[in-house]
């Protein structure tokens, strides 16, 4: 069952390094849908797909999405309220 | 020259002369699960298939019965997923989609189809109609399992996978075109596996 | 995009892989010599990235099982029956090769003796492998802090680092070993059988206490019943932190 392929935040920190200078493992995200407060390492993360999902632990809605090809990277955060980069 | 792993295939399968396949692609046993979040669990009796025309205005409308139903064909088909694995001859049943637009009068050019778990993905009208798409219930002989998209997927073998979404639960019929889930996140709008359209820009 | 505002950190390395060692039938630590590794924390990660010679890649997060040591560290693979990476890893792999790898990753699952404690580590399967960084670092400084390990395997031949953990709960008061075997235990198995539960995570955790440290990793269906078990029997959840690894062999 896919559900159990899902893993946490922890496992973006490789892929987020390419795009961010700072260790998003350690961030905390206000969810655009639930106002949630929520570490960026407990979101639920999907790997699997053609790109990385995070969603909202509480309420499942997408807070960031990442593709990567060779060459670019696209990134949409809009789920995410807002991101607070702590040390 | 990049670092090559020694003695590394990952999971594609030798099989030299089965099929064609396109660039940049391999075969692989199995069929790997890829998803963009949990399995949805809608129950049969709250499922149902909607076709929405241009206007807004749902053309037509199918409960889990009726849709099951309908007329079914059981086409045969190599599906190709951009992640680069890819399986010929996998059989399927499901509806046409030229079965479900049969009494919907409509100009629209474009399609979006949607999904439970907000999935969308979008296409060029023409690409889902003269036998090209199926709403598939059934895979392998069996009924579709949830993991691979059950009770209803799109099929769309054409294009490359992510085309095909899982969990679909609708057709909206659209004037211009409006990219999906991953059309919009650097995915090529099209995405012909024959041409490589992975990306934008490919 | 291969580059990053912070230079050196992330970049794909080249290690080699100096020695292999069968922790159980189905866990191999590899340990790698990385030359230009900068260090990192117990309870850190690495990405491991292969290359088929087509230009395919397959790319997988492993935990580092020992402590920082100049350019030496472990990682441990569980191999799973159907992965793509871990049987590679796990029984293709030799003394000699080399495999590219960057890393150290996360700042979130991370303890290192300076945090001070109590702490609480628990484990399901090959979720000990971070766990097993703490609690070597720990040692490593003869530090006196509580830590109670509790870990979770499907029986006595699963468990990983059985004897070095059997030895640090022998050598010293204030680490407590407790050890559940779910699928088969020995007639003598002097441990707990069956999987975590409330009931043996309240007579493990003990009364919350809002100073501990609280770490939880493995499968991800395994973490979230702990977690979840946790936070019913009272402990604060900022005090609780969660890695999951996925679907694995489940314990």
């Amino acid at each position: 069952m896919s559900e159990l392929q899902r893993v946490d935040g922890n496992a973006l920190g490789g892929v987020l390094s390419e795009v961010f200078a700072a260790d998003l493992t350690t961030a905390t995200t206000t969810c655009a849908g639930c106002r949630g407060v929520a570490p960026l390492a407990v979101l639920h993360v999907y790997l699997d797909a053609p790109g990385a999902v995070a969603r909202c632990p509480q309420c499942g809605t997408v807070q960031l999405r990442l593709v990567r090809s060779e060459t670019c990277a696209w990134l949409d955060l809009t789920g995410i309220r807002v991101l607070q980069i702590n040390p | 020259m990049s670092f090559i792993s020694r003695g590394f295939r990952g999971r594609r399968s030798r099989q030299p002369g089965a099929g064609l396949i396109p660039p940049g692609q391999h075969l692989v046993d199995g069929f790997p699960v890829l998803s963009a979040g949990p399995t949805p669990e809608t129950a049969l009796e709250d499922w149902d298939f909607t076709v929405v025309d241009e206007t807004g205005a749902t053309a037509a409308r199918w409960t889990w019965e009726e849709f099951r139903a309908l007329p079914s064909e059981t086409p045969t088909v190599d599906i190709h997923c951009v992640t680069s694995w890819s399986k010929l001859d996998t059989s399927w049943e499901g509806v046409s989609v030229d079965t479900l637009l049969e009494d919907v009068e409509t100009s629209a050019e474009y399609v979006l189809a949607f999904s439970d778990g907000d999935y969308t993905t979008n296409l060029p009208l023409e690409d889902v109609i003269d036998g090209r798409a199926w709403v598939a219930w059934g895979y392998d002989g069996d009924d579709l399992e949830p993991e691979h998209g059950g009770p209803a997927r799109l099929l769309v073998p054409h294009l490359y996978f992510w085309k095909s979404a899982k969990w679909v639960r609708g057709l909206r019929l659209l004037d211009e075109d409006e990219p999906g889930f991953w059309e919009g996140l650097g995915y090529h709008n099209y995405g012909d596996p024959w041409r490589q359209q992975r990306y934008q820009g490919d | 995009m291969a580059s990053t505002a912070v230079p050196g950190r992330l970049t794909w390395r080249l290690a080699e892989v100096v020695a292999t060692a069968d922790e159980t039938p189905a866990v191999r630590t590899l340990r790698l010599q990385v030359p230009g590794w900068p260090g990192h924390r117990p309870g850190q990660h690495l990405d491991v990235r292969l290359t088929a010679p087509d230009g395919y890649r397959a790319q997988r997060s492993y935990s580092i099982a020992t402590p920082a040591d100049r350019e030496r560290l472990d990682i441990a693979v569980e191999r799973l029956d159907d992965g793509e990476v871990s049987p590679y890893l796990n029984g293709e792999l030799r003394v000699g090769d080399q495999i590219e790898l960057r890393g150290p990753i996360g700042g979130y699952f991370v303890w290192d003796p300076s945090h001070g404690g109590p702490v609480l580590l628990i484990g399901g399967g090959s979720g000990v492998v971070p766990l097993m960084a703490m609690a070597r670092a720990r040692a490593r400084v003869a530090s006196t802090v509580p830590m109670r390990w509790l870990s979770s395997s499907r029986t006595l031949a699963d468990v990983v680092y059985r004897a070095e953990l059997e030895q640090l709960a022998a050598a010293h008061d204030s680490f407590e070993l407790f050890q559940t075997l779910t699928r088969d235990a020995p007639e003598d198995w002097a441990g707990h059988r069956g999987r975590i539960d409330e009931r043996l995570l309240a007579e493990v955790a003990g009364p919350a206490d809002a100073a501990r440290q609280t770490f939880v990793c493995g499968p991800t269906s395994f973490v979230e019943g702990v977690a979840t078990n946790l936070v019913g029997l009272g402990h604060p959840p900022t005090t609780i932190k969660t890695e999951r690894f996925g679907a694995t062999g489940a314990p």
